[in-house]
């Protein structure tokens, strides 16, 4: 937690090359990293066991600069290459680092196939609001009436409840937060490594340099604050009247269940088949 | 209503159900010493890839190809290896290109609009670098086209399908038996070469069955990729060598590697450097132009007096080769050249032919793929007839629309 000093960081950090980051300044990505690698930190695995897998996108550029397995996949597909290597590496622990946009619009159909298998993935999904790495298109969680490069006269489309989905695809666990809440993030995300199946963390994300400037959001302290002020946790949800709730994020583990997971199913079947005859 | 009913029925007793491809598998088995049986393409496929030691399979279903992958669900379970159906083709290539990474022998199989939708995960797993192989049951396209009809389309997709330039290994079989020996052809070289194999069937020879004799195991020659020997600090994911076969290591075996699809350095990571940018793209190219001899495939059938040559690819060929006996009955001198590996595109072959021969056939099965490669070597000789035959209705080319072309010809 907060006693993990500075150096942790710095020792899971890939140095030769590859700083300065590509992150604009007050982007939230380097805060979530951050968080991610104080939970790592704080867990007895081995370095070598850990794969990091992302798509495209500005948060997808995180596996670059930490010292995993790492692999930078393409626009949307981060959970099917994750999939193949979980499928035949069972011990390793496999973490997706994706975004809004790399999640829900183009790899929208793995999402929900890996959440419905419950597959023993961590997804971390980094929720801008906005296509970042192009220059600030409309994305499947730009808020309605929300201005974006794409929706120069407001949004017009509803917007994306991520948990929501990844909770009717069958996720057997799914949290949210934001960038603003770091302790929060970093047991969550120690959690959802720990629970054995398809984990879901949305991390609510500030995008000041593109959102916040199209959005008139101010700055990046403003976002940050806009992130605590407009957040209620899950426990205080029953408690406050309907009114302090609307149009609130929620934070907190919206589901922790334990359904049979995908690999442990498989080495079952394995175990099936072999005993049928016939085999190696 | 039928769910009350199904509730109060006795439920039926809970018998192991045999998977359909038992007794195939129990007979190929005792077959190791080799009697000869009846099998489809498709099923020469997947049997070559159990024998090449493919270990893991994603796939989709598709029509022409699907027994690939209901043979692989039922035999890679019992072997350890995995089965997996993706929820498209896309997941598909990019989880047997993971897969690969972390150190299996992967392999996904497919058709036109499935071949279609992999074309970027393809690119990705040759930038990268990562074994893999695709089978493409040709159908007649473009869009659904005839799912259950023959045609040799994807000649030119399988060279330039995927965007930006980058090489291309395609084998492409003209027999059952050349279905199972291609198979573990192309997953030997997808793993010395670091690179996607695409292995070309067409729809016929998937589902055609002919008596094959397989080989013994022990005569069955199984390449796998070179593992680094280095301590990790050292390894370089993509390190030169005289013929740019790099070691490759895996994932969770201690190296730590990076791997993205945006162009990058011999570690792996990505760069703007125009100078490392031009080291990746003459290493994916020179991988293939310094060994092409190796990878280079060729039959030639007849050729040593033939004034006509013939030169065509998979069940094309097949009619063809029947061509060429009724022709030299007829005592006119034919030959067949038939690349069994289309691309690298056999160029020399192609061009001694050129030389030695007044007249080439190209009978294909689409509307002029294979025929621009000899017409982009033929004008080394321009005094050469070249004759085409191309169709593109589902229906085969036979032996006698060859024969009669090549009448016309003379």
């Amino acid at each position: 937690m907060a006693n993990i000093p500075q150096k942790v960081i710095h020792d899971f950090l890939r140095h030769d090359k590859k700083f300065p980051h590509v992150w604009c300044a007050g982007c939230s990505n380097g805060i979530i990293l951050g968080s991610i690698i104080r939970a790592l930190a704080g867990m007895d695995i081995k370095r070598d066991d850990i794969v990091m897998v992302s798509g495209i996108g500005c948060s997808s550029r995180m596996p670059v600069y930490v010292d995993f397995n790492t692999l930078h996949t393409t626009h949307g597909r981060a959970i099917a290459y994750a999939t193949g290597i979980k499928l035949h590496k069972p011990h390793l622990k496999v973490i997706v680092i994706t975004g809004d946009g790399d999640c829900t619009a183009i790899g929208g159909n793995h999402l929900i196939h890996a959440a419905r298998r419950n597959i023993d993935l961590t997804v971390i999904l980094v929720n801008n609001n906005i296509y970042g790495m192009t220059g600030g298109q409309c994305s499947p969680t730009t808020p309605h009436e929300a201005f974006a490069t794409t929706a120069p006269y407001g949004n017009i489309e509803p917007d994306f409840n991520v948990c929501n989905l990844a909770l009717g695809a069958g996720a057997s666990y799914v949290a949210r937060t934001t960038a603003y809440h770091t302790p929060e993030t970093q047991n969550m995300v120690k959690e959802a490594i720990e629970h054995p199946g398809f984990a879901l963390i949305e991390i609510v994300a500030a995008c000041p340099v593109i959102y916040g400037r199209l959005n008139k959001k101010g700055g990046a302290p403003d976002m940050m604050k806009e992130m605590r002020d407009n957040s209620v946790p899950l426990s205080a949800v029953e408690k406050l009247p309907p009114e302090k709730v609307e149009g609130k994020i929620i934070r907190g583990v919206l589901r922790k269940e334990i359904h049979p997971e995908f690999t442990a199913q498989y080495a079952d079947l394995v175990k099936r088949a072999q005993a049928l005859g016939g085999g190696k | 209503m039928a769910k009350t009913s199904k509730i109060t029925k006795p439920a039926p007793k809970a018998a192991p159900r045999e998977p359909k491809t038992e007794t195939k598998l129990e007979e190929l088995q005792t077959q190791r010493e080799r009697k000869t049986v009846l099998m489809q393409g498709n099923e020469a496929v997947a049997y070559g890839a159990l024998d090449a030691g493919c270990n893991f399979f994603a796939g989709y279903p598709i029509t022409p190809s699907t027994e690939i992958a209901e043979i692989l669900s039922a035999e890679l379970p019992k072997r350890g290896g995995v089965f997996v159906q993706m929820e498209d083709e896309i997941a598909s290539i990019c989880a047997i290109t993971g897969a690969s990474l972390a150190g299996a022998k992967s392999l996904t199989a497919t058709s036109g609009p499935g071949f279609s939708l992999m074309q970027e995960g393809i690119g990705y797993a040759k930038i990268t670098e990562t074994p893999c192989v695709v089978v493409n049951v040709q159908r007649v396209g473009p869009s659904t086209g005839m799912p259950t009809s023959c045609a040799q389309g994807e000649i030119q997709q399988s060279r330039w399908g995927s965007h930006g330039d980058s090489p291309a290994i395609v084998l492409y079989p003209d027999s059952v038996k050349e279905c199972y020996e291609l198979t573990i052809r192309a997953i030997n070289l997808a793993e010395k070469y670091r690179s996607c194999v695409i292995l070309l069937l067409d729809e016929v020879l998937g589902h055609m069955r002919e008596a094959v004799c397989l080989p013994d195991m022990a005569n069955v020659r199984v390449i796998s990729r070179i593992k680094p020997t280095v301590p990790p600090h050292w390894y370089k994911h993509y390190d030169e060598n005289q013929k740019y076969l790099s070691p490759l290591a895996s994932f969770g075996e201690g190296y730590r590697f990076h791997v993205t699809g945006l162009t990058h350095d011999q570690l792996g990571f990505p760069t703007n450097k125009a100078s490392e940018a031009a080291d990746m793209m003459d290493r994916l190219r020179k991988k293939i132009t310094y060994n092409i001899r190796d990878l280079v495939q060729i039959e030639s059938y007849d050729m040593e007096d033939a004034k006509i040559a013939i030169f065509a690819a998979g069940i094309t060929a097949r009619a063809a080769k029947a061509a060429v006996a009724m022709a030299r009955h007829e005592g006119i001198k034919v030959g067949l050249l038939r690349p069994l590996t289309i691309w690298p595109f056999p160029d020399d072959a192609v061009r001694k032919m050129l030389r030695d021969v007044d007249i080439v056939v190209v009978p294909e099965l689409n509307q002029g793929q294979l025929v621009r490669e000899i017409q982009r070597l033929v004008k080394d000789r321009s005094d050469s007839k070249l004759i085409k035959i191309q169709r593109v209705n589902g229906k085969l080319i036979s032996p006698v629309d060859i024969l009669r072309k090549l009448k016309e010809a003379i």
